[in-house]
């Protein structure tokens, strides 16, 4: 079964790090990676750009309208996510659980089409 | 009047049933068919059709069997419309009836429905539904919402069970004082509710606490080795041990201190005691034995004035310690006050004052350590500080008297 985390946080947090602390960071994000690359459960993830840099198109009136910023307006946004294969929603949890980063992350299941044909 | 009681017995009868066999039956169920969300609803029409025909027809010899039965022939109109089943509906079709499930079933279905996952609300319902037996009607009554909010949060619960694949098994070694825990509060939640609502009596409404007895009995006995499952057991007897003298024949409160004690149930306070004494000896103390223990001390106690004070502050310092709440460092200032003096006691009010400026008994407690203290004025505020918070009818008459005096 497929599950997405969401990673989610404050890019203030990030941009007000040290360095040195930002550089540990990434060092325990890899290695939570390699360990559940290792046992086969990450299908894909992905590093965002903060959200200063996200363009949001809405479908309101006729036209599509283009504006600055992201979807929802919050300090805390998604800032990168994994798609991971595991049995269950425990185990799904029990990598949010482990995630090296501070925020939140929030676990939902994909939806399955492959038996749609 | 003897209609009513008559009723009262059946119902009490049911209850005590489809609590035994509910669990059971949906255990064996979603293991049979694979799908919780099926195998509940599809007891929970079993248990709706016994409840329209029983009380006519009479509870049957075997309602074990006749629920299995009933279940089993929903579940085939079922699943022949459903072609993702046909290999199910073959062996549920040809055999002769799923054996009896063993009680660790029921272990998984609790752990199920009280996933950390869940909706604390969905948990309640979720729990009295498919492990009690309670109908959706009952369980919307007990809540006080409407059957239909309730009937959407219990379908909402078990779609996400499905749909998020939440696992139904008992958590690994690991995981299981965390899940545990939160399967204690599940239950410890459903007391109070039943609890609280007993302060305004109605024949109609199912008695919670109960309920969560039974759960409570069930957990220990499938979890022999966890202190904390007695804990929360021996606290759930030793209130309901003591909680008809809680009111007198007009419905209105009776404090602690002028209950009469005479009519307490003190085999059971007895029995409960035992079972404090059983969980401590494991020597993991938790949260929910040291309440038990305190409870106890009350109960055990010949009288008010004879109350054990000095252990029951140690006791709350020790509870602290577990649960650092402001609510437990209240209650314990409620005991200093009868060990240490109206003074010590209000410092220690004063201290959490802040945090719990909208919770009702800080000011009823504040009001009479001042009384004591002779500042009537300030208690007089501090009790009409109360009244704006409580809704609850015998507690309001209990604070009004005390405004009058």
């Amino acid at each position: 079964m497929k599950y997405i985390l969401l990673f989610c946080g404050g890019d203030e947090r990030w941009d007000s790090m040290p360095e040195a602390e930002v550089k540990a960071r990434y060092a325990d994000i890899s290695r939570w990676f390699d360990t559940h690359a290792a046992a086969g459960r990450i299908v894909s993830a992905e590093e965002l750009q903060p959200a200063r840099t996200a363009t949001t198109v809405r479908f309101e009136g006729e036209t599509p309208v283009v504006s600055d910023g992201p979807f929802i307006e919050s300090k805390e946004t998604v800032g990168g996510y994994a798609i991971v294969e595991v049995s269950d929603l425990d185990e799904a949890l029990g990598m949010a659980k482990t995630w090296p980063g501070h925020g939140a992350v929030e676990v939902r299941p994909l939806v399955d089409h492959s038996q749609d044909m | 009047m003897s209609e009513t009681r008559a009723r009262r017995a059946t119902d009490e009868v049911l209850a005590r049933v489809f609590r035994e066999e509910t669990g059971r039956l949906v255990a064996g169920l979603v293991r049979f068919l694979g799908n919780f969300d099926l195998a509940e609803e599809l007891v929970q029409e079993a248990v709706v059709s016994a409840i329209e025909s029983w009380p006519a027809s009479g509870i049957p010899a075997n309602p074990a069997a006749w629920l299995t039965t009933t279940a089993r022939r929903k579940a085939i109109d079922r699943l022949r419309r459903d072609s993702r089943y046909q290999q199910k509906l073959i062996l549920l079709a040809g055999s002769p009836p799923p054996p009896a499930s063993d009680p660790d079933d029921r272990l998984r279905l609790i752990f199920t429905c009280c996933h950390p996952a869940l909706a604390r609300e969905a948990q309640l319902a979720l729990t009295l539904r498919a492990v009690c037996g309670l109908t959706t009607a009952q369980v919307a009554h007990a809540f006080l919402v409407s059957e239909q909010a309730m009937a959407q949060r219990i379908v909402r619960a078990k779609r996400k069970i499905v749909d998020a694949r939440i696992p139904y098994r008992v958590p690994s070694p690991e995981e299981l004082t965390g899940r545990l825990r939160e399967v204690l509060q599940v239950l410890y939640l459903l007391f109070n509710e039943g609890y609280l609502a007993s302060v305004v009596p109605e024949p109609d409404r199912r008695d919670l606490t109960a309920d969560a007895e039974w759960l409570a009995a069930l957990l220990a006995k499938l979890l022999p080795e966890e202190p904390e499952v007695l804990g929360l057991l021996a606290l759930m007897r030793l209130h309901r041990a003591r909680a008809h003298a809680r009111f007198d024949a007009e419905g209105r409160l009776i404090l602690l201190r002028d209950q009469d004690r005479s009519t307490w149930n003190h085999r059971q306070i007895r029995d409960a005691g035992r079972l404090v004494e059983k969980a401590g000896a494991m020597g993991k103390p938790g949260p929910y034995q040291i309440q038990a223990a305190i409870a106890a001390l009350h109960a055990e106690s010949p009288s008010w004035d004879r109350t054990d004070w000095a252990e029951i502050v140690a006791l709350y310092t020790v509870l602290l310690l577990h649960q650092p709440s402001p609510v437990v460092r209240l209650n314990r200032a409620v005991a200093l006050r009868h060990l240490a003096g109206p003074g010590p006691a209000l410092a220690e009010v004063e201290a959490v004052a802040a945090e719990l400026h909208s919770y009702h008994l800080l000011h009823a407690t504040r009001a009479e350590i001042l009384r004591d203290l002779g500042r009537f004025q300030e208690a007089r505020l501090a009790d009409q500080r109360a009244l704006e918070l409580t809704e609850n009818p015998a507690e309001r008459e209990l604070i009004q008297q005390r405004l009058c005096e």
